[in-house]
């Protein structure tokens, strides 16, 4: 901020972006916690449990009910799946979590007046340079989480969100911030505001999809884990943290991150087209194989692999979610790397 | 959230026999005269027996497995997740078709690495052979794939909805109520049973199912599908990519781009002998372009003005132009960054700006030997421009000048001139002079923006003891060893104050005509409509089927997803209870039977319980 601009709107702008981020950091803090308890809690569920089943079967010779363990992991995933599809009024009292979705709430707040000073400011769409796209984009991505959590109770994706806005728009405000300019000639077209719009919301999806797609790996391995123990009846090796056990089966965590898979996807394509017709207006053809066309085709087709491979004997499952996770990190990269250091027509980052 | 995969195998064309389900059985088959979609035999949802692999049975028998495994989901995903991994190259080294200067450049920064690059095709990667490969064995692919499951949709669409299984409590969700009627009612239940049915043929039909009935032994069902837009969708989809494919590979044939540059007031006209370059696809007929003329009238610039955000960002570029097709009488037009001006099916775009100084030069008896404005090459914001002039003729040695032009010329503290601002506010244009031999007449092709002075001497300038030439608008200075003189013209009108228009812009268009990008553009919105019903129109079959039992009629509801489908348990539950509720208003209203009292008798597992 230059020493001048006192109370522009645009240092009000900065100021809300800020306290965004710190409400953010709180809410990552209430949902990390959430995370922890959530763990604890399943285990005094378990040894509550296991100690009813003790007293029961105090008669037979107390072997391990080792099966039993299957079982009951089956047991705990469906009613998992159940609270995750309970409506909001039934779902689970979680005090963190919803300590963590109230901070969400508000740092969306200041995050949302943050953008929209910064567009009025401005006097036109605020995803014009890198600042402004990471302003914009994680602030679809809270939407977008905040949206979901009206169906699905997917609070234990929280800390991944927040986790991962205040990483971006943190790095974003401290090192791409830049001042409002005006718009260069081949920024000034209705397909900005559709295109970048379009991709931002594509990539919100992907991330849901993608944190999803992680936990799936990581439940996946704990039912490996569990049913391999039940079987040769050796103590379990832990099969990861304990907020698993809270959380539905990895079958189902998987068909979650494909519905918001193929939402991204469907935007994706979207941003193609949109990205294209506009090349053809500005830069005279609708595709030259740019450094930024060719990473959008490369997450394109990797999506359009992870779709297939769901549909492919042999991938469906763990395999498929690392084509997900793959995806994202293309996304990601795409965003970070190749914008900043990668030569091309893009040069739309303000950064010099 | 049950898992919307069916269990059930997917039958080929050859099993098509009335299954005998027995109790050991662990999954019901349904019967399929026609399977609704066929798939790779290694789709997820495909019949496992299908992949049971045959002897080889010689040479046809190999070509015939090599096709299922070129044509297998396998396959697919694998070349696809090539495809990604073979165009990454492409964003890490420079490429010829997107930036030939960078390639040069890093040959000259790797010379060592470079050619080995070139060798593997890395500068030219979307051309290069093994990215070919794998995107032309994919299509080979999705043409294998599509063109039989074409064949076999196209059946599926005519063909009736299954025979219902008969065991419904084993499909993926199914549901069943009883309804039992009031004593003292005089109505058989085979009529009940019979009058259900009949009441949830019309309710399915109505929401887009097509349905059958099929009445056996006692029992009374109707058989529905609906969703085979999904499958139209996929193959739309697969069969759009195949549409872009041939678009962009036969639509770039009759497709060109020309480059060409209009100094104000000059007219340019579409022949092929006016463009600086000339880039046709195979099957352009270069000698029949369309005749029209642009005469570019004015070119317009906004700058961001001193002391504010960006000072000196240019913006609101417009190439003001006057049109004129063959024969009809002159029009206007103007070309904007974002907006391309249409003319006879090209398109004209605004590619770039500059400064064409008019500079005339004389020879020692005043005598003109050159008049042009000279386009200089902008070498920053600022609009510091380099410009080369070459005189062939009229002199007694070629002589040729270079130099650079300065819209806002400032001193910097080391002497050296620099532009400060890119509008003319004190416009200057410094030339150092070269005599002897130009090297044009050798026919060597030399591009006019640089001067080969290997075979000339330099009088003026750093390391000769004359200084370089430097001259405002309207001035005029002599040249060295008394060869002539140098006017460099003010182009303000007549009267005008200061430096405004007193040196003329010139623009660099481009001109194309894309005979593919409508097709592309066609296809690509195919596809996505393909996609969008491929990945959302749900694919299911539902059955309702009614037993007239000793108490009442037993009314079971079952559901089958063919493919995702995540809301298919909702749908029954909801179908089962609307069907209920208009089977009981039915016959609350009609005064020849009585109502019949129901109450629900169970649910399965997979749905949520009941709360009556
Ligand atoms: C250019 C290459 C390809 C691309 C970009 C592509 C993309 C896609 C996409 C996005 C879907 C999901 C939409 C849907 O379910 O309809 C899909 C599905 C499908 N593709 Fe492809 N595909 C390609 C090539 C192929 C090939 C070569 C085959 C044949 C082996 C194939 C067979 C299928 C099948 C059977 C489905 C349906 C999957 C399901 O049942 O869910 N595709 N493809």
């Amino acid at each position: 901020m230059p020493e001048t601009a006192t109370f522009t709107l645009e240092s009000v702008s900065v100021l809300l972006v800020w306290t965004a981020i710190a409400v953010y950091a709180l809410a990552f803090v209430a949902y990390a916690v959430d995370l922890a308890r959530r763990g604890a809690v399943a285990v005094d569920a378990k040894t509550e449990g296991a100690r009813e089943r003790e007293l029961v079967a105090a008669g037979y010779a107390g072997a391990p009910a080792r099966s039993g363990a299957v079982a009951e992991m089956h047991e705990q995933e469906r009613a998992s799946e159940a609270a995750l599809n309970a409506p909001i009024g039934r779902r689970t009292r979680l005090v963190w979590a919803r300590i963590g979705t109230s901070l969400t709430v508000l740092g969306f707040l200041f995050h949302l007046g943050g953008d929209v000073t910064r567009g009025i400011a401005a006097g036109r769409v605020p995803w014009s340079n890198m600042y402004e796209f990471a302003l914009t984009g994680t602030l679809l991505v809270v939407a977008v989480y905040l949206g979901v959590l009206l169906r699905y109770d997917l609070r234990f994706l929280g800390s991944f969100i927040t986790g991962l806005t205040v990483v971006l728009l943190g790095a974003s405000a401290l090192s791409f911030y830049v001042e409002i300019t005006p718009l260069m000639d081949p920024l000034k077209s209705v397909w900005l505001v559709i295109h970048v719009f379009v991709a931002s919301l594509a990539t919100a999806l992907f991330a849901l999809a993608f944190g999803l797609s992680v936990l799936q790996l990581m439940q996946a391995r704990r039912e490996r884990r569990t049913a391999a123990a039940s079987e040769s009846s050796a103590v379990a090796l832990k099969g990861g943290p304990g907020f698993l056990r809270t959380l539905p089966g990895a079958d189902a965590l998987e068909s979650l991150a494909y519905r918001f898979a193929i939402l991204g996807f469907i935007f994706w394509t979207f941003t193609l087209i949109a990205g294209s017709i506009w090349a053809n207006d500005a830069w005279g053809r609708y595709w030259g194989f740019d450094t930024k066309e060719v990473w959008t085709f490369v997450i394109w087709v990797l999506y359009a692999g992870y779709i297939h491979a769901r549909a492919t004997r042999g991938w469906r499952g763990s395999r498929s979610a690392w084509l997900s996770i793959i995806g994202f990190t293309a996304v990601i990269f795409n965003f970070t790397i190749v914008n900043m250091f990668f030569k091309g027509l893009h040069a739309y980052s303000g950064l010099s | 959230m049950s898992r919307p995969r069916s269990d059930v195998s997917a039958s080929g064309p050859g099993s098509a026999s009335e299954p005998t389900p027995s109790a050991s059985e662990p999954t019901p088959s349904v019967p399929d005269p026609v399977e609704g979609t066929l798939r790779p035999s290694d789709h997820a949802d495909a019949d496992s027996s299908a992949e049971v692999n045959q002897p080889a049975l010689g040479v046809v028998g190999w070509l015939r497995w090599g096709w299922r495994q070129l044509t297998s989901m396998r396959t697919a995903l694998v070349l696809l997740l090539l495809l990604a991994i073979a165009a990454v190259p492409g964003s890490l080294v420079p490429q010829r078709s997107a930036d030939p200067n960078g390639v040069t450049q890093y040959f000259n920064d790797n010379p060592d690495l470079a050619p080995i690059l070139d060798n593997l095709s890395l500068f030219d990667v979307y051309t290069s052979p093994w990215f070919s490969a794998i995107y032309i064995l994919l299509f080979i692919s999705l043409v294998g794939c599509v063109i039989p499951r074409t064949k076999h949709h196209w059946k599926a669409l005519r063909a009736k909805p299954p025979r219902t299984p008969a065991r419904l409590s084993r499909l993926d969700v199914s549901r069943t109520e009883t309804i039992r009627p009031r004593p003292g009612a005089g109505e058989r239940p085979e009529d009940a049973a019979s009058a259900a049915i009949d009441l949830a043929q019309q309710q399915l039909k109505r929401t887009g199912y097509r349905v059958e009935r099929y009445d056996s032994r006692g029992a009374t069902s109707v058989s529905a599908e609906r969703g085979y837009l999904r499958e139209t969708g996929n193959l739309v989809f697969h069969a759009s990519l195949v549409g872009v494919l041939l678009a962009v590979g036969i639509g770039g044939g009759f497709t060109y781009t020309g480059q060409t540059v209009i100094i104000e007031g000059r007219t340019w006209v579409n022949t092929l002998l006016d463009y600086n370059s000339f880039n046709p696809g195979r099957f352009v007929d270069e000698a029949s372009l369309t005749p029209y003329a642009l005469t570019l009238d004015r070119f317009d610039v906004t700058y961001q003005p001193f002391g504010t955000q960006g000072a000196g960002q240019a913006g609101d570029f417009v190439a003001n132009l006057t049109t004129q097709m063959a024969g009809e009488e002159t029009g206007t037009g103007d070309v904007r960054v974002n907006h391309p001006l249409e003319m006879a099916g090209d398109r004209v775009y605004l590619m770039g700006n500059g400064y064409a100084p008019t500079l005339t030069i004389r020879d020692g008896d005043g005598d003109v030997v050159f008049s042009e404005s000279v386009p200089f090459l902008p070498q920053d914001t600022n609009m510091t421009s380099l410009g080369v002039v070459k005189v062939p003729d009229g002199l007694e040695e070629q002589m040729g000048l270079v130099g650079f032009f300065y819209p806002t010329q400032l001193q910097r503290e080391d002497g050296a001139f620099t532009s400060y601002f890119p509008a003319l506010t004190n416009p200057v244009v410094t030339l150092d002079v070269y005599t002897g031999d130009l090297g044009i007449d050798g026919g060597v092709p030399r591009s006019v923006y640089t001067l080969d002075t290997s075979e000339m001497d330099k009088l003026t300038g750093r390391g000769t003891d004359v200084e370089s030439l430097e001259l405002a608008p309207g001035d005029s200075a002599e040249l060295p060893d008394g060869l002539g003189s140098i006017t460099f013209e003010n182009e303000a009108p007549e009267g005008a104050t200061g430096y405004e228009d007193s040196v003329k812009r010139y623009v660099s268009l481009s001109i194309h005509r894309d005979a593919a990008a409508t097709w592309v553009l066609i296809f690509a919105v195919l596809a996505t409509a393909g996609l969008l019903a491929a990945l959302f129109v749900p694919r299911r079959r539902m059955w309702v089927k009614a037993t007239p039992s000793g108490e009442g009629v037993e009314l079971e509801y079952a559901g089958l997803a063919r493919g995702e489908d995540p809301t298919l348990h909702g749908a029954v539950e909801q179908f089962a209870q609307r069907h209920v509720i208009a089977f009981e208003r039915d016959r609350a209203e009609s005064p020849s039977t009585q109502p019949l009292s129901r109450e629900p008798s169970s649910t399965e597992p997979g749905s949520t319980p009941r709360v009556d």
